[in-house]
Formats: C-alpha cells, sequence, structure tokens
C-alpha cells in the first residue's frame, strides 16, 4: 500500500501528470454534461458520427504539419455538426443515414490519408493513437493542455447559461417552439458543443472511446436518479471521480489510460444499475 | 379584435391539403370547441394556430393584446420518452421558457408562479416526481401546468382527455372550466361532442362540412341535430 502511494507520489512531482490530470477532469466533466442530452435527443448517433469526423480531420491535420491539430480538427467537426443536424432535419436522406455515409466516409479517407502520407514510421501506432488516445496522457503538449483547459471552462459556462434552455429542448421541443423558444438555435447551440467535447475528448481517450465518455455517466445517473438537475450533477461527479481514478490507475499499472476510464465507467455502471434496481424494489 | 383571428385558411402537408377556406375568430373569454372526424385535421389546425406549421394560404392573426408566443398548449400526446429524467417542477418550469428570451434563469417570481399554478392543478404534492412515473391524469395536470406558466391569456388543448378514465376526466373537464372562468381563452380538441355541447361557448367543425358559430346555432343544424339526437337516443 505505502508502495502505492509512493509511486504516486513520485509521479505527482511532476508538472505534467498534474496537468494531466486536470485536463482530463476538465474533459470528463464537460463531456457528461451533455450526456443526458445525447442520449434522449437521438443525438447519440450525431456524437459517434462526429467522432469519426474528427478522426478523418485529424489525418488531415497530420498531414498539413500543423503544430497543433486542433486548428483543422475543431472548425471541421463543428461544420460537419452544424450540417448533419441540418441534414436531420429536412432533407429525403434521413438523418441516420446521413451520418452513417459521413462517418463511415471520414474513417476510410482519414487511413488512406495517413498511410499515404505517414507522418511517421508508425503508421499503425498513430491510427492507434487517433482510434482509443494516447497510451499515456503524458504525452499532451503544454499547448494542447492550455486550450483544452480553456475551451472546457467555455464549455461548463455555455452549458450552466443554457441549462434551462437545454432541458425544454430535450424534454419537449414542440412545445418549446410553440410558446417562442427559439428551438433550432439551440439544438445548433448543443450541436456545437458536442462537437467541441468530441475534440477535446479526442486527444485524451481517442475517437472510439469518447462516446463512452459522454454516455456512461448520465446512463449510470439514469439509473438512481429521476430529475434532470440530479442526473446532471450525479453524472458530472460520477464522471470527475471515474476519470480521475482511471488516469491513476493508469499510471500504476501502466494500462493505456483511455480504456482504462472507460472500464472504470462500465464498472460504475454496473454498480449503479445495482442501486436502481434495488431501490426500484424496496 | 378578436384574441385569434384565422382567415381563409388552408391546411395541409407536403402541399397536399386537408382543409380549405377555414376561417373564424375567437374573442378574449370564449370557450371554443373544435370538433370531426379522425383525421380531419384538429392537430394540423392546432400546429398551425402555434405556428409549428405553416398555412398554405390564408393568415393567422393575433390581437386583443395577445401575442403570438403567448399562447398555452398541451400536445395531444407527448411522447416522452420513458427514460427521461425531469421532475415535475422542472416540467411545469419549462412552461416560462418562452418568455424567458435570452435570460438564463428563473426569476423567483416564476417560480411563485409556477407553484400556484400547481397549486390550481392540485400537483403541488408530487411536484418533485419523476414525470414519467405519474398516471395519465397526473402527467395531463402537471402538463396543463405547464402550459398555465406559458400563457395567461389563451389556452390551446388537444384532445386533453384522450385516455383518461371517466372520473379523471370529467375533473378535467371542470379543471378546464374553471380556468375558463378565470378569463383563459380556452380552445379545445375534443372527440366528445357531448363535452362540447355542455362547455363550449362556440363549435367549430371541421371535415367534409365546416361550421363555426355558437353553441346554440351548432344544436340547429343538421350536424349538431344529428349528435342532439344521438344523444337523445342513448339517454
Ligand atoms: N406530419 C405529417 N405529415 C404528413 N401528413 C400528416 C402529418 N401529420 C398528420 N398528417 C395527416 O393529416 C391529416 C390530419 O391529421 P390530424 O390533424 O392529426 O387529424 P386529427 O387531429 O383531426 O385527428 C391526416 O390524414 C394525417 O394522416
Ligand atoms: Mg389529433
Amino acid at each position: 500500500m505505502t508502495d502505492i502511494f509512493s509511486q504516486l507520489a513520485y509521479y505527482f512531482q511532476y508538472d505534467i501528470v498534474r496537468y494531466a490530470l486536470i485536463v482530463g477532469v476538465l474533459i470528463a466533466l464537460c463531456s457528461s454534461l451533455l450526456g443526458v442530452t445525447l442520449v434522449l435527443k437521438r443525438f447519440s448517433f450525431i456524437g459517434d458520427g462526429l467522432s469519426h469526423v474528427a478522426f478523418g480531420a485529424m489525418a488531415v491535420a497530420g498531414v498539413t504539419g500543423l503544430t497543433n491539430n486542433m486548428i483543422i480538427v475543431m472548425p471541421v467537426t463543428v461544420g460537419c455538426a452544424v450540417l448533419l443536424l441540418a441534414t436531420g432535419r429536412n432533407t429525403k436522406i434521413k438523418g441516420d443515414a446521413a451520418v452513417a455515409m459521413i462517418s463511415v466516409g471520414a474513417l476510410a479517407f482519414g487511413y488512406l490519408i495517413m498511410n499515404k502520407f505517414p507522418t511517421s514510421g508508425n503508421v499503425s501506432g498513430d491510427v492507434c493513437t487517433s482510434l482509443f488516445g494516447s497510451y499515456s496522457i503524458l504525452s499532451l503538449s503544454t499547448e494542447t493542455v492550455i486550450i483544452c483547459t480553456v475551451l472546457s471552462i467555455i464549455v461548463v459556462a455555455l452549458f450552466v447559461i443554457f441549462y434551462n434552455k437545454i432541458f425544454a429542448v430535450t424534454f419537449d421541443e414542440s412545445f418549446a417552439r410553440a410558446t417562442g423558444t427559439r428551438a433550432g438555435v439551440y439544438n445548433l447551440i448543443i450541436a456545437v458543443i458536442i462537437a467541441v467535447i468530441i475534440v477535446l475528448g479526442m486527444n485524451f481517450v481517442g475517437s472510439l472511446l469518447i462516446s463512452a465518455l459522454i454516455i456512461f455517466p448520465a446512463l449510470s445517473a439514469m439509473r438512481v436518479f429521476k430529475s434532470f438537475r440530479s442526473v446532471t450533477v450525479c453524472s458530472a461527479c460520477l464522471s470527475v471521480v471515474c476519470t480521475a481514478l482511471g488516469i491513476v490507475i493508469s499510471l500504476l499499472a501502466k494500462t493505456p489510460v483511455g480504456a482504462t476510464i472507460v472500464a472504470v465507467d462500465i464498472l460504475a455502471f454496473g454498480v449503479f444499475s445495482l442501486i436502481g434496481a434495488i431501490k426500484g424494489r424496496g | 379584435m378578436a384574441q385569434l383571428t384565422c382567415e381563409n385558411l388552408s391546411l395541409g402537408y407536403e402541399g397536399k391539403s386537408i382543409v380549405q377556406n377555414l376561417s373564424f375568430t375567437v374573442n378574449a373569454g370564449d370557450y371554443l370547441c373544435i370538433v370531426g372526424e379522425n383525421g380531419s385535421g384538429k392537430s394540423t389546425l392546432m400546429k398551425t394556430i402555434l405556428g409549428l406549421l405553416k398555412p398554405m394560404e390564408g393568415s393567422v392573426t393575433t390581437g386583443d393584446g395577445l401575442a403570438a408566443r403567448e399562447i398555452g398548449y398541451l400536445p395531444q400526446q407527448t411522447v416522452v420518452q420513458r427514460d427521461f429524467p425531469a421532475s415535475v417542477r422542472e416540467v411545469v418550469m419549462s412552461g416560462f421558457q418562452g418568455s424567458c428570451g435570452l435570460r438564463p434563469f428563473y426569476t423567483r417570481a416564476e417560480k411563485r408562479r409556477a407553484e400556484e399554478n400547481m397549486e390550481k392543478m392540485g400537483i403541488t404534492d408530487l411536484a418533485d416526481r419523476c414525470y414519467r412515473e405519474l398516471s395519465g391524469g397526473q402527467q395531463q395536470r402537471a402538463l396543463l401546468a405547464r402550459a398555465l406558466c406559458a400563457t395567461k391569456k389563451m389556452l390551446l388543448l388537444d384532445e386533453p382527455v384522450a385516455g383518461l378514465d371517466p372520473m379523471v376526466t370529467s375533473e378535467m373537464y371542470a379543471l378546464i372550466k374553471s380556468l375558463n372562468r378565470e378569463g383563459i381563452t380556452i380552445i379545445m380538441i375534443s372527440h366528445d361532442v357531448d363535452a362540447a355541447l355542455k362547455f363550449a361557448t362556440h363549435i367549430l367543425h371541421i371535415g367534409d362540412e365546416i361550421f363555426f358559430g355558437t353553441r346554440q346555432k351548432f344544436t340547429q343544424t343538421r350536424m349538431g341535430m344529428g349528435f342532439s339526437t344521438l344523444r337523445g337516443l342513448k339517454k
């Protein structure tokens, strides 16, 4: 036991480890906030699609040799979010089909580019990193840390400001529209926030695992809590705790950080399901 | 000037019209019942009045101090997903969203009004319960309280008693009538012509034959007589 603590103390004397923990927790906080909306508003497929788009954009950004991928990845992903929302609403191609087309296309295109214009000798390693996140969070650059922190704070602020509107639009869009809420605008804001969260999370847990980070805390909280506010608060806390735990475990056990966090999230989901079942019967 | 004026409305979806040439007015304090066959376009009319749907022709205008977004609305069925976590209070409060504009939070006055409206609907003790765990009648009351938060002047109700048992139905009708007595204009879609004839001041029948007029006039028409004789036979 003391061994573990001394090992942790050893790690945490480095700034980079502490920063990684802070960034991880902030991203976890952001990603959990819109989980309920994503799950209940049929936006989850958009979330999934967007993460693949972000993968494609990441590949393109890699080729351009920019120091920071986000300059390209962020606008592309946000743009796609807006596009998907618009097509999902009123075209002949059904929303889900449009998402499938864009997301699979982006995956193929991204992989193609990564192979044709390799940025390092280890293409499959790069692909793996984009899909499943960095093996260790310690590879985050200082610049990324700063950008992630700023964006996370903006996302949380936006969520708080639009909390009541997000609830109204998620719960009953027609009513909201009929009584003068500009539902279209708020749907757009939700989609943009989701896109930003996905790009943030990509740096951290990779494009395939980010959906888990968004959805699991909300699903867990919904097992036990029944009001929108309590579910939101619970999923935010849960996500922060699971992520911090996952980061620590990945440091100690030398496991890939993204997968470890998701594993902890799944474990929490099991526990919450059990609590929910017991509460439901009692 | 009337609170609501519909002129030469043609309603429909994607270029296919369902109802043509519909004109009627609703004045403050009226209780208008919209009756008609299933699929005759009652809900479509409701959505058009609310601005959720554009009329194919004609116009819907509000007046007499009523703004278009000040209309409260009880949807035909709110398909709330099975898992949606929302307390009754949260649902009721969301009725204020339209009047919030860009303001992010609810004011104290709004919170007080929400409590009053829940009290009026007799759901104060359900305020912290989960909305989707309520009975059908309780859910309708919660949605009615929400609609009251969105308006002080006019309520649109789309088959508010569908799926409720007879006891709860008559309670619901009494509740709606009491709101009307307080001065709120009611526009209610109903299957139940009995109830329409009992409570409404005006009737709008849509379908093959369009009728708009007072309840008394309606009972004198062929349609109205048909319903009255049917009622007579049942008794
Ligand atoms: N979203 C829609 N798109 C196309 N047609 C619709 C839509 N909703 C309803 N309809 C059609 O419009 C007609 C009127 O429907 P509705 O207004 O719901 O009838 P009511 O409420 O009187 O039972 C029906 O024939 C229905 O099939
Ligand atoms: Mg209908």
